[in-house]
């Protein structure tokens, strides 16, 4: 059994929690979170011991590994601290504030041989996936151009402000929206190392972009645009999506849907010249325990192998989120400009 | 329960495999009176039952019902609360506090807030009844035998070891409403073991069942294992595996499976609704001939 400790039970916390909760191989051993309400709740209904203070819980249950779920701007330091105390790490999307810190903390777990993880749940999903393989086998042939994109209905009017309308406690659509499609770039296609052009948007918040633009260029030179919205009501919840144009053929994927367009037979298993079409539910493998969508789950089921040694510690580690952070940082620093 | 249940997905844009599709349902039903006539076309071909999500539109549709008392009076409705987006999205925009605030009607919140957090420790179950209360306003006068809590919060409190609220929903259900409570789940052999372990018998319980084994967590032999040897009333769902199995095949497989009382489908098109209502009965049929 590996023993884990969760910090931050707010959305996506709570939602970590009980996937460990109902893990075979996990003993949830505590949960720490400044709300005394959720401590509380937790308390009386769960069989999980809750601390308000994180310190406390680890000295007092010795964890294996820590679920760090608190606002953005204390992922830097509360990481390091785990680090330092020897214990795998998983914590959620967006890595650090800025690329420095993401930095120092990539090479101190290389250091201390710790098994990493940041929650961008997008690469445990089927169709993207088997955009992943189709492309690193070259079945689009050579890359030319890519559009990557997420709506969704976050913010839809002005509202009260939380920490994630606060740009220093890492709030905003590019922080918390479209760092997801950037990394998902740099996994399908190759890492983005250039921004040619960028603006932030605000639509109903004071001090946070609500969408984010862009014209980007990878490290070996491809081209692309991203577009991201989250005051986008349209849209029932989060979609994400990317479009990959290649010398032969064309692929657009969301979370549900693969449709991709080869240009002539020479094509993959399964495939056929023109338009083909795959949907998640047959390229998802089933998980032991469902919450909210199999790449939930799997990625916490990827995590806890990992530190098993059953699989290597390779998707999602700290190297593949700082360089999305590196992403961010040239967004922002673009449209300040 | 009745043997097929019709479904509201296709009404409000939920569509496993495509985008596109949820898309263009919601441009087909954004007037409240396609959604009724749909509902009525699938009345008259014998599906009585409309089983759906505590969605705002409902609101519209089952004022619709209440004028026409005479015309709906065998119709009953199978409520699923909460209607998670409404809440998830305004736990990101307003956090859990003002959450509750805005959709706990009255003051009563408000007052047990005055006096501290360590007022609200005996009180959380009475939140919870007082959220049902909320989201059951809409159906007022309606017939509501059995009402379903959805899958993503019974998942979670299944997941975070939370037995005893389960169990207090099942209570409540029961008392205020004198309906049967069901559960939606995507885990159906764990939830039912943690609902025994509460003393709940034989309960109601909703979960996707296919043939392809889609969403089916811990594997479709676990799932044909659990309702063959035990005790539940269980219902059907996403027979279809998200649309990677043929209706016929889809159908023939789960009306087969011991303990199933009833198949949930959904489908916008007279041609689907009759194809899959026509496809549960010729297997019923041909299974009680055998038996």
């Amino acid at each position: 059994m590996i023993k884990v400790a969760l910090i931050g039970a707010g959305k996506m916390g709570i939602s970590h929690l009980s996937i460990l909760g109902a893990h075979p191989d996990v003993k949830v051993v505590g949960v720490a979170d400044t709300s005394k309400l959720v401590t509380d709740v937790l308390e009386k209904y769960s069989p999980f011991p809750a601390f308000t203070d994180y310190k406390k819980m680890l000295n007092e249950t010795k964890p294996d590994a820590v679920f760090i779920s608190v606002p953005t701007k204390y992922h830097a330091s509360m990481v390091e601290e785990m680090l330092q105390k020897d214990l795998h790490v998983f914590v959620e999307k967006p890595f650090c504030i800025t690329a420095e810190e993401g930095e120092k903390l990539m090479t101190l777990a290389k250091e201390k041989n710790k098994i990493n993880q940041v929650g961008y749940h997008n690469k445990f999903i089927g169709t993207f996936e088997e955009v992943k393989r189709l492309v690193s086998k070259g079945h689009l042939g050579d890359i030319q151009h890519f559009h990557g994109e997420a709506y969704g209905p976050v913010v839809i009017r002005k509202a009260k402000e939380t920490w994630r309308s606060d740009p220093k406690e890492g709030g905003g659509c590019l922080m918390d929206y479209a760092s997801h499609v950037i990394d998902l770039i740099n996994y399908l296609v190759a890492p983005v190392n250039k921004v040619h052009g960028s603006m932030l948007k605000s639509i109903y918040s004071n001090q946070v972009d609500d969408a984010v633009y862009a014209l980007l260029e990878t490290e070996n030179r491809i081209s692309g645009v991203l577009s991201v919205n989250w005051s986008e009501e349209t849209y029932r919840k989060m979609s994400t999506g990317i479009t990959i144009m290649g010398s032969e053929g064309k692929i657009i994927s969301d979370a549900s849907e693969l449709k991709i367009y080869f240009k002539t037979d020479k094509c993959p298993d399964g495939y056929s010249k023109g338009w083909n079409t795959r949907y998640v539910t047959d390229l998802t493998p089933g998980v032991d325990f469902y919450l909210r969508g199999e790449e939930y789950s799997a990625q916490i089921d990827y995590f806890i192998a990992a530190i098993k040694g059953d699989i290597k510690n390779g998707k999602n580690s700290f190297a593949s989120a700082w360089q999305t952070d590196k992403v961010i940082s040239l967004i922002k620093n673009k449209a300040n400009s | 329960m009745n043997r097929i249940l019709y479904g509201d997905n296709q009404f409000f844009a939920v569509n496993h495999i495509s985008d596109e599709k949820s898309r263009a349902q919601s441009i087909r039903f954004k007037e409240d009176k396609s959604i009724l006539d749909t509902i009525d076309i699938a009345r008259d071909l014998g599906a009585e039952t409309f089983m759906c999500t505590t969605h705002d539109r409902i609101y519209n549709i089952c004022d619709m019902i209440r004028k026409e008392p005479e015309k709906y009076k065998s119709f009953s409705i199978y409520p699923c609360m909460p209607y998670a987006h409404k809440y998830a999205n305004a736990v990101t925009e307003l956090g859990i506090v003002d959450t509750i605030k805005q959709y706990v009607p009255g003051n009563f919140f408000g007052s047990l807030f005055k006096g501290g957090m360590a007022v609200l420790s005996k009180d959380y179950l009475s939140i919870m009844e007082l959220l049902i209360d909320a989201e059951m306003k809409m159906f007022k006068n309606i017939n509501t035998p059995v009402i379903f809590l959805q899958n993503v919060v019974t998942d979670l409190l299944l997941g975070l070891g939370m037995k005893d609220i389960l169990k207090a929903y099942h209570d409540y259900v029961i008392k205020k409403y004198n309906a049967e409570p069901g559960y939606i789940t995507m885990n159906l052999p764990l939830l039912l073991e943690t609902l025994e372990s509460t003393g709940i018998r034989n309960p109601i319980i909703c979960a996707s069942m296919n043939k392809a084994g889609f969403r089916m967590s811990g594997g479709k032999e676990l799932y044909e294992k659990t309702l063959k040897e035990k005790e539940v009333r269980a219902i059907a769902m996403q027979v279809l595996g998200g649309g990677a199995i043929p209706a016929r095949e889809a159908i023939e497989y789960v009306c087969e499976l011991p303990n199933v009382d009833s198949i949930l489908f959904g489908a916008s098109s007279k041609q689907n609704i009759a194809q899959t209502i026509s496809l549960i009965q010729e297997f019923d049929e041909k299974n009680k001939r055998r038996s």
